[in-house]
């Protein structure tokens, strides 16, 4: 057996492995009676699987090509499958940002999930592991197999734990999912047909003829389109996020989004080159379609839970926007945009969730002069809305900042377009924020509001630093990916076309 | 050649023996030393397993009765499991049968009996080498689950099920032996060997071959259950006993399989040009309509049922996809992955039947789909186990029915066959929301009836494991993936 590992303690393992392991403890031992154990031990696995991802920041090699971290073993010799992890600047950030998420996540789930609370807190941490072996597989089929295995603890937490239409959601949620993660099963097959391997880095060698391209080039973007989502694949996502619990909406919006845009940077570009220049009109315009008309969308919904999630429909947009302008400045906009995104969505829908454990309403017209008697809150609130409009100093700028230079770089009115986004998104965003905290106080319920407590200030507390940090000294997180992002480029600059004699 | 050779049939002699003894063993034990019965039944069981362990690690093909039987590694790892999966069934069954009066009582221990005597018939179908064995396995099998539907014969359901099951099966065996005939009649010879050898010189006449071979595909989709020889396969299910449901829907596939492969690969090779065709409509009508029609069930076997269709069409398609010219790692390839997809099928099924008798209790069948309502909060455990086998049903990682369906959709790829690939995705899409119906209906809902569950040590152990080895053998799936591929190998290069 052929196995590589280039770094000793094996880091990625550990990063997908420990979460799943603590989350079957947690599953094992976790009766209702045992709840406070059971969340202490939930909240020392996120925690001590924190740890592992901490050395992927700090021993990563800003200067280095190609991956980092690799750990490769035979898995299915018969197939020529390998257990094959590996990190380059593009998927570097996401693997930290979905542990530290996920201890939010526990943290937020603490006094408000009373019931089943040891199968809550095993599917998150499950889900946790699973999303960061997405981020770090390169290996066609273990990616797919991370990729396909989040649909189970994300389907039982939104059925579950989820509001009153929760099982249509679940069904939405799984059956939108997996219609499109099986086109690219076929595509994953195909492309291991012809190159007998599959691993992601020979696929990108791979010469492929525009019909075959094309062809790849849709399967994978039935499977990412739907995950990110895009227009007019979207449907299922306000539904989903309406019903999921607010831990539920804020790993989606937060983590399981990103693996669709991932994709797409990992797969649909260096694989099928030439496809995505001839189909990049077609993307930029589903992208723009979903940052203008999802933005005007989101300026008429009631609920805040679906105005949130019509703005990361929005926000996604973007990220796809710049992924397909195929400049330096617009890709790293884009991942930039991915990772900001993260903070900021769980943000909104955490706050929510504070506002919804104490009213149970999410109607934005329930509340007004929320400020009143959450202070506290309320600061917070409006902060993540200034970041969600992409407020210079906060995270929301710099991405969104990147990819309309970026866009402007392409093509002047594309620019144009993409810059409207911040209008809709400043009207969206802050009209929200002063019909649910100022003005004055017309719900009786609102009379008996109380401020935030240590733990929520605590976790919304660190999600605004981490905001802040980002929108202020964006540097870290783009010195990262500079490297990879132009590898990047410069691949998918290059056809596969086959050549042929003259 | 030594026709008195009898070491290759030590398994199946062993077993006659030993099914023997224990009828007559069962005659004589008071009322409350039945379990020894089940003990004897599992003990030959291991015992069988032994022999054919011992044949199957030395991979050698041996034949024996002048060329009639054959043991070779396909057969003997076929067996092995054959063997599993009745010794989980006897085990999953042994409560249910005795509060139905199926077991003990008037009947002793004949339940145990017929079981290993429709064991004895797989076994003698596995290992057949010529017409006339398969036919006899077959028979032999299919009388012992006659009897076994029937045998809770005051039950109007299940005696109704018996006669379709008789009536349809004795038609499917009829189909088979006229399509064999046929064979003779053209190649004048009822060695499989001597059939391939035929029909490869190009000498027989073509209309007589085809014609055979025509009754021969529907008698075999009949047997696997696929559309549209697939009317008896849902009443059947439902109207049998649940225990002898998967006594018919457990091993005999694995059977089946086995004479499939001997009769069309082996046999008709050279005819697959033929055969290949028929087989893809049975698939892509299998899928289709066992698919669709699973949606509207609301009684659980009946269900399972339809995804049985829906299941064996994959089987199906892994078996069309082997003829890529005289490729034979492909074609070892494709057999090999419809082989591992039987495999699969048959651990994940004899699971989930496993549960519906778990919430079965005297005088309460737990059958229908609301059954299992709120099962999650009665049990997390068997909620949880459910939850696997379902998920392993519909293909999702990182369960067992994840790399088969894999496996196969791989080999259907390779032949070139795009559509195809699609199409059974996108029925697999379908298959998935009648599977994770079931998990919606343990884990979203309210629990209808709060009857605390009871369970046997011995049947929950089994149980754990049979769900355990759905998930390790779905994220570990090379070995048996390379045991099935080097079976078929052998098999095809003889």
């Amino acid at each position: 057996m052929q196995s590589t590992i280039n770094t000793l303690p094996p880091y990625l393992s550990l990063s997908i492995w420990v979460p799943i392991v603590f989350g079957l403890i947690v599953l094992a031992i976790g009766r209702d009676t045992r709840a406070g154990m059971v969340r202490v031990l939930s909240l020392v696995g996120a925690l001590v699987s924190l740890v592992p991802t901490i050395p992927l920041m700090t021993q990563f090699d800003k200067a280095a090509h190609g991956m980092q971290f690799v750990e490769k073993a035979a898995w299915i010799e018969r197939f020529n499958i390998f257990y094959s992890l590996g990190i380059d600047g593009l998927s570097m950030w996401f693997i930290p940002l979905t542990a530290f998420i996920t201890v939010i996540v526990v943290i937020s789930a603490w006094e408000v999930i009373t019931e089943r609370v040891a199968q809550y807190m095993g599917a998150f941490l499950i889900l946790s592991g699973l999303m960061i072996g997405v981020f770090a597989a390169m290996d066609g089929l273990l990616f797919y197999f991370f990729f396909e295995a989040t649909l189970i603890p994300m389907y039982i937490i939104i059925g579950v734990w989820g509001g009153a239409n929760r099982i249509y959601a679940a069904f939405k949620f799984f059956l939108y999912t997996f219609f499109g993660s099986l086109l690219t099963l076929v595509a994953i097959i195909y492309l291991y047909n012809k190159s007998g391997s599959f691993d992601i880095l020979a696929w990108h060698k791979l010469p492929l003829t525009m019909g075959e391209q094309v062809a790849i080039f849709f399967a994978f973007f039935m499977a990412f389109a739907v995950k990110v989502p895009m227009f007019p694949v979207h449907t299922w996502l306000p539904d989903v996020h309406v019903e999921a619990p607010t831990g539920g909406s804020a790993v989606l919006a937060a983590i399981m989004l990103k693996l669709g845009a991932y994709g797409f940077l990992r797969f649909s570009l260096p694989i099928v080159p030439d496809a995505s220049h001839k189909l990049a009109p077609m993307v930029i315009v589903l992208s723009l379609i979903a940052v203008i008309y999802i933005g005007l969308v989101a300026l008429v919904q009631k609920d805040m839970k679906k105005l949130v999630a019509y703005s990361s429909i929005a926000h996604m947009g973007f990220v796809t926007l710049g992924f397909f302008m195929f400049n330096d400045m617009a890709v790293q906009g884009g991942i930039v945009q991915m990772v900001s995104h993260g903070f900021i969505s769980g943000a909104m829908f955490l706050c929510i969730g504070v506002l919804y454990d104490r009213m149970h309403s999410r109607q934005i017209a329930d509340y007004g002069g929320v400020v009143n008697k959450m202070p506290k809150f309320a600061a917070l609130f409006i902060l993540f809305s200034m970041a969600n409009c992409g407020l210079p100093a906060t995270s929301g700028f710099v991405g969104e900042f990147m990819v309309i230079l970026g866009a402007v770089q392409f093509n002047f009115v594309t620019g144009i377009l993409a810059a409207t986004a911040l209008i809709f998104g400043a009207a969206y965003s802050l009209w929200m924020a002063k019909r649910v905290i100022f003005g004055a106080i017309t719900n009786k319920h609102v009379e008996e509001l109380t401020d935030v407590n240590n733990r929520e200030f605590l976790m919304l507390g660190i999600l605004a630093i981490a905001v802040l940090v980002m929108g202020l000294y964006p540097a870290p997180f783009t010195d990262v990916m500079q490297v990879s992002v132009a590898d990047l480029l410069a691949h998918a600059a290059q056809s596969k076309l086959p050549v042929v004699a003259p | 050649m030594n026709t008195t050779n009898l070491i290759p049939l030590y398994a199946e002699v062993f077993l006659l023996i030993a099914t023997s003894a224990i009828l007559l063993i069962d005659m004589f034990l008071a009322e409350g030393k039945r379990a020894i019965t089940y003990m004897l039944t599992l003990a030959t069981l291991v015992g069988a397993a032994f022999f054919s362990f011992a044949d199957y690690t030395a991979g050698s093909t041996v034949y024996a009765f002048s060329n009639m039987f054959i043991s070779d590694p396909m057969g003997n790892l076929l067996k092995l499991f054959s063997y599993l999966t009745m010794a989980m069934t006897l085990v999953y069954a042994r409560q249910y049968s005795t509060d139905r009066g199926m077991l003990g009582g008037n009947l002793g221990g004949e339940f145990y009996v017929l079981a290993l005597f429709s064991l004895l018939g797989q076994m003698v179908m596995i290992s057949a080498n010529n017409f006339l064995t398969i036919y006899l396995g077959l028979e032999l099998m299919s009388l012992s689950l006659y009897a076994l539907v029937a045998l809770r014969r005051d039950d109007a359901r299940a005696t109704e099920a018996a006669m379709k099951y008789f009536i349809l099966g004795a038609l499917a065996s009829g189909f088979l032996l006229y399509g064999m005939s046929m064979l003779y009649g053209a190649t004048g010879t009822l060695d499989i060997t001597g059939v391939a050898a035929k029909i490869g010189s190009g000498t027989v006449n073509p209309t007589i071959l085809t014609f055979g071979l025509v009754f021969v595909v529907a008698g075999l989709a009949f047997k696997l259950g696929a559309v549209p020889f697939h009317m008896w396969v849902p009443d059947v299910y439902q109207g049998a006993p649940t225990g002898v449901t998967l006594l018919l829907g457990g091993a005999p596939k694995l059977a089946t399989f086995a004479i499939c492969v001997r009769l069309l690969v082996e046999g008709m090779r050279p005819a697959a040009g033929d055969w290949q065709q028929m087989l893809m409509i049975l698939a892509v009508l299998s899928l289709a309509i066992g698919n669709l029609t699973a949606i509207a069930q609301t009684n659980l076997k009946r269900m399972l049922a339809y995804s049985t269709i829906a299941q064996m069409g994959f089987v199906l398609l892994g078996l069309m996809a082997g003829v890529v010219g005289h490729d034979t790692t492909k074609g070892a390839a494709a057999y090999s992955s419809a082989m591992y997809y039987a495999i699969t099928y048959v651990l994940t099924t004899v699971g989930s039947f496993g549960l519906i008798m778990v919430l079965a209790r005297q005088g309460f069948e737990a059958e229908e789909i609301n059954d299992f309502k709120g099962l999650s909060k009665r049990s997390p455990a068997y909620a949880l186990l459910m939850s696997v086998l379902m998920f392993s049903l519909a293909g999702v990682p990182p369960m067992m029915g994840f790399a088969a369906k894999f496996a196969v959709l791989q080999s259907v790829l390779a032949t070139g066959a795009v559509w195809l690939t699609v199409f059974a995705v996108m029925f697999s899409l379908v298959g998935a929301f009648y599977y994770i119906r079931i998990v919606k209906v343990m884990w979203f809902d309210e629990p209808a009836d709060s009857t605390p569950l009871v369970v046997s040590s011995d049947k929950g152990i089994v149980l754990a494991l049979n769900g355990l080895a759905v998930v390790v053998l779905g994220m570990i799936p090379g070995p048996l993936l390379n045991a099935c591929m080097a079976a078929m190998q052998k098999t095809l290069v003889t």
